[in-house]
């Protein structure tokens, strides 16, 4: 007694009550989370079968697609149990309750006693019960440990089948078609996803699902699974076969109720809750997947974290709270493929009226489901920006009568700080962490958040799928005065990966279009910021073996001249170091005259500039020339600016103009990430710049200098010091490593001012001059395809990719009109 | 007003590649049309903010981006898109017969003025 007395002075806040949680998941760990925000008098063990720290399970589809890695989807790290003092007990299975003594027993025998014990088994892969599948290589993909099994087996070319077309089937398919997997989707249904959505909204996400590449077998029952120890294949129901190296079995979950069950706990298909999230025996509880509600169990996170809340409430003996079930919302995380559905969306029953839209060429179809004018379901493919509305009409039970006219449409305000300033505050914004706009708002005013990684650490707001990360950034944006926009890590919202991502999945896929990397990993549109950096990607990586597409360039790459403020054109033609003939400044002053140019101009490249060209003279203007391109319009090689050197400057030490010269004809035609400037000077007077170029040559006796990275134009800057070598040639190779290094690893519009800096000069040192040789001799190469495959753009001028390249259309004059009655 | 609409023909399909826009003289309006996957839409080829020639500019969706300064409008409608004032082009009724786009040069519309009447 007396001893108790002092453990709890001790401990100056007398944690004295026992407190064990089996199930080291979401559901679980998020109780635990919502205990620890209020003073609390709890001991508290976790025990998880996994061996991996508290991680968003969600993600793991996204693990699977090589978007996330599995270190950024872990949720609590180990410092997070270490700083609340819970004792983490991973890998640690929970084998027996003793209720009586008020007990946990685990696998090798270890005994912990509870005076509170949560249960948060989860649930497990349902195993059908299909002859062979004990075979090697069927999998199931519910842990972080299956999903690194199912990596391992994935490579180009294998042949993967997934059983079941649900959501959980679909993104298995697509995390393994990603890995370059040739994936089928069998399904038992006639629609894919079809606790999700109607047969029409099914058909739409087979049609696109199948448009990604993977195959969709509908309605297909599984018979067998054959093979001779490992899986070779499917047999149908029908008699038909299927080939398959990897099978995932991905046909629904059964919640863990074994535990309860033995201790003879009230169960049935989960484990019985009452709205106090308690069970049978007083002493215990659950939450999660585990769980019977009101005869519904769960399978989605949004209710699992709602349930926690109420569990953290009825524990910390406050009971404020109870939990009165959820109408599910379902979105499926395969990029560019937008799939909502939220509610009961099966028609049918009496009194529902069905209002659709459909738009087979968009893709795009909605369907609401409305009942004495409230929202009963909503069913969105294709087009699911409304979404929120939706669920709040939903939710609210508002009447929708003011609504009825634009209900497949409602207006959005053009402000879109307007938008979400208008919604109330018991919209959800994060339904995966049941995150109320209140709550954000609230949470921005108390801990003066103004970046979306604050928002995130404070709330959980869009730290699971992430579809919500556009709605809390305007919320960011409307309520705190000073936001702060992360640093873009993303090419764009149209393709939300990192460059380096877009690198490696335009390879492994082998996408040689803009189109197909829009349709299979954006949203179909595409926009001026990620069409022309991805037709940059595709040209540099397939080093011009690509499908070029012109609709995805700026203009000035459409027609290969600069547009100017009257939407007319500049034309710089190639001046190579700077060195004309007479002939050609003849032929200049000719174009000059006949075209009427409204002004010549010596450009700071060392060339001439004739500005004011309409596009339609163009190709004849070029003609006239009778000289290549400068590339003055494009992100791509400009110029070399040369000094006139050893040939007739009296401290020449080195050639200079034959190097410029050479140097341009190496790289002309070529294009980079953003414009690239060079220069070369006999000696170290430096009269050409090359000091603040992107790439300079600087002459000095029996030596050049290669310098990078220099700058004098938005800002100032002097190049760094790449090598220094003894001969022209030497000098000329150093360019060319650097040059192709830059093409391959900076992002689009990065100049070399900035990515020479974000690398490091030592960095790119290392991985081009004093690269091993086989790695130089791989850069050179890839930049000889690459310039193989170039060509002088104005060579389209007689060519054009298309006969109205360069035309504006004038209206046919036979048959001139029609005339009809309008309606 | 008569209720008769008269329609141009304009020039066959396939001048008009797919998502890109092309200009066309039409009397005294110069006009932009576009090929939006099978779909011609048109507007009128004179950005609101300096002119800039719609018919130049990267197609997003249903919508363009003046290669001037990046602003945008929606095809379908002539609205600015995520503009902080409102702004518009002109709209033509636009249909395609035997392979022929067709234009009612006589039916723009604004839909800015139109809320606004
Ligand atoms: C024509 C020219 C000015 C002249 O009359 O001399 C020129 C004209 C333009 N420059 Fe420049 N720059 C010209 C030499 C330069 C130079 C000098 C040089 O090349 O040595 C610089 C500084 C060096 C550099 O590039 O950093 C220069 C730094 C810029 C910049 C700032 C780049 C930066 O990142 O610092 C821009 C804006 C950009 O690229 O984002 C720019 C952008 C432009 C654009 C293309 C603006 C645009 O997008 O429309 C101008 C086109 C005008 C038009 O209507 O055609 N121009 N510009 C020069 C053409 C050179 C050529 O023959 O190709
Ligand atoms: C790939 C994938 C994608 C998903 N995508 C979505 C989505 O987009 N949206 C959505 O809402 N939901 C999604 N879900 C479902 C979501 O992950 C689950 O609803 C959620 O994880 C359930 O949480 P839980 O805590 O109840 O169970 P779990 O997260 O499964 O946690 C239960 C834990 O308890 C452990 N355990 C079980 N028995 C014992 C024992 N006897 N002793 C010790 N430990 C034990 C289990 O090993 C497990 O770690 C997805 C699930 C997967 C697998
Ligand atoms: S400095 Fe360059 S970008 Fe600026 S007005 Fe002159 S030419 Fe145009
Ligand atoms: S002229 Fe179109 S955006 Fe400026």
């Amino acid at each position: 007694m007396s001893e108790q007395m002092d453990q709890t002075l001790d401990q100056s806040r007398g944690r004295t009550q026992q407190l064990v949680l089996v199930g080291n998941g979401m559901a679980g760990v998020s109780c635990v989370e919502q205990i620890l925000k209020q003073p609390h008098d709890f001991d508290i063990t976790i025990f998880g079968d996994e061996t991996h720290v508290n991680y968003n399970r969600i993600l793991l589809s996204l693990v699977l697609a090589g978007e996330k890695s599995p270190e950024e989807i872990v949720i609590n790290d180990i410092e997070w149990y270490q700083n609340n003092s819970i004792r983490a007990r991973l890998g640690v299975k929970i084998a027996r309750i003793d209720r009586e003594n008020r007990r946990v027993i685990d696998e090798d025998g270890g005994v912990t006693e509870y005076d509170k014990l949560i249960l948060a088994t989860g649930s497990s892969a349902f195993i059908p019960p299909i002859p062979g599948v004990e075979k090697k290589n069927v999998h199931v993909f519910r842990t972080r440990d299956d999903t690194r099994a199912l990596l391992e087996k994935a490579r180009p070319g294998l042949k993967a089948v997934v059983i079941g077309g649900g959501l959980l089937g679909l993104e298995a398919a697509r995390g393994l078609q990603v890995r370059g997997c040739d994936v089928t989707v069998v399904h038992l249904m006639e629609t894919l996803m079809d606790r999700q959505l109607d047969a029409t909204g099914g058909e739409y996400l087979k049609r696109k699902i199948e448009s990604l590449g993977i195959k969709v077998m509908l309605p297909q029952q599984t018979a067998a699974l054959f093979g001779n120890g490992r899986v070779d294949g499917l047999r149908f129901a029908s008699g038909e076969e299927l080939e398959a190296d990897l099978v995932v079995l991905a046909a629904g979950i059964r919640p863990n109720t074994d535990l309860a069950k033995q201790a003879g706990l009230d169960t049935r298909r989960g484990i019985i809750v009452n709205d106090y999230m308690e069970t049978s025996d007083p002493h215990i509880f659950a939450v999660g997947e585990c769980t019977e509600h009101r005869g519904q169990t769960f399978g989605l996170v949004a209710p699992l974290f709602e349930q926690g809340r109420v569990l953290a409430s009825t524990l910390n003996g406050t009971r404020t709270q109870t939990f009165e079930g959820a109408s599910p919302s379902t979105k499926l995380k395969i990029m560019g493929v937008d799939i909502f559905s939220a509610g009961s969306i099966h028609a049918g029953q009496p009194g529902v009226e069905e209002v659709k839209y459909e738009d087979p060429s968009l893709g795009v179809y909605k369907k609401l489901l409305i009942k004495d004018n409230q929202l009963q379901g909503v069913i969105l493919v294709g087009d699911i920006e409304d979404e929120h509305q939706y669920l709040d009409w939903m939710r609210g039970g508002t009447d929708l009568t003011p609504h009825r006219r634009t209900i497949l449409f409602p207006p959005r305000d053009a402000d879109p700080g307007l938008e979400v300033a208008a919604m109330p505050d018991s919209e959800t914004i994060c339904g995966c962490n049941g995150v109320r706009k209140g709550d954000i708002v609230q949470a921005i005013h108390k801990h003066g958040i103004t970046t979306l990684a604050g928002l995130k650490e404070r709330t959980r707001a869009s730290t699971s799928c992430g579809t919500c990360t556009g709605l809390c950034e305007k919320l960011l944006r409307a309520v705190t005065p000073n936001f702060q926009e992360e640093t873009r890590t993303t090419m764009c919202a149209c393709v939300p990966f990192s460059y380096e991502q877009l690198r490696d999945i335009i390879k492994g896929q082998k996408l040689k279009s803009v189109e197909e990397v829009l349709t299979v990993y954006g949203n179909r549109k595409g926009c001026e910021v990620c069409k022309p950096a991805l037709s940059y990607m595709l040209d540099m990586l397939w080093c011009g073996d690509h499908e070029e597409d012109r609709s995805a360039r700026f203009i000035n790459d459409r027609v290969h001249a600069n547009i100017q403020k009257d939407g007319t054109f500049s034309v710089i033609p190639r001046m190579r170091g700077g060195v004309t003939t007479p002939d050609e400044l003849r032929r200049i002053a000719d174009v000059a005259d006949k075209y009427n140019v409204p002004m010549v101009k010596v450009t700071g490249s060392q060339r001439i500039d004739l500005l004011g060209i309409k596009k339609a003279d163009l190709p004849s203007v070029w003609k006239d020339l009778g000289m290549p391109s400068g590339q003055a319009y494009t992100k791509g090689v400009r110029m070399v600016k040369t000094c006139v050197g050893t040939q007739f400057c009296r401290f020449g030490v080195q050639d200079s103009t034959s190097a410029g010269i050479e140097l341009e004809r190496r790289l002309e035609n070529l294009f980079t990430p953003h414009k690239y400037k060079m220069g070369v000077v006999g000696c170290p007077r430096n009269c050409a710049e090359a000091t603040v170029k992107d790439l300079g040559l600087i002459g000095q006796e029996g030596s050049w200098q290669v310098v990078v990275g220099g700058a004098a134009g938005k800002s100032v800057r002097k190049a760094d010091l790449l090598i220094t070598v003894e001969t022209t040639e030497q000098a000329l190779e150093a360019s060319d490593l650097f040059f192709q290094y830059y093409r391959e690893n900076a992002n689009y519009l990065e100049r070399t001012y900035d990515f020479v800096e974000r690398l490091g000069i030592e960095k790119i040192r290392k991985d081009t001059v004093y690269a091993p040789d086989a790695e130089k001799r791989d850069l050179l190469e890839r930049l000889a395809r690459s310039k193989k495959l170039s060509k002088d753009a104005w060579t389209e001028g007689e060519n054009p990719v298309n006969p109205t390249q360069f035309v504006q259309i004038e209206p046919l004059q036979n048959p001139a009109m029609r005339i009809e009655a309008s309606v | 007003m008569t209720d008769q609409i008269i329609w141009t023909a304009i020039t066959p399909v396939e001048n008009i590649p797919p998502r890109e826009g092309r200009a066309v003289n039409a009397g005294s309006q110069e006009i932009a049309i576009f090929n939006i996957g099978g779909r011609y839409l048109t507007i009128e080829n004179k950005c609101p903010h300096k002119g800039g020639p719609l018919c130049d500019g990267i197609v997003s969706g249903t919508s363009v981006v003046c290669p001037l300064h990046a602003r945008r409008f929606d095809l379908e409608t002539g609205m600015a898109v995520r503009a902080t004032e409102p702004a518009c082009v002109a709209t033509y009724p636009t249909k395609v017969e035997g392979g022929v786009i067709y234009v009612d040069l006589a039916g723009a519309r604004k839909a800015y003025e139109d809320a606004a009447a």
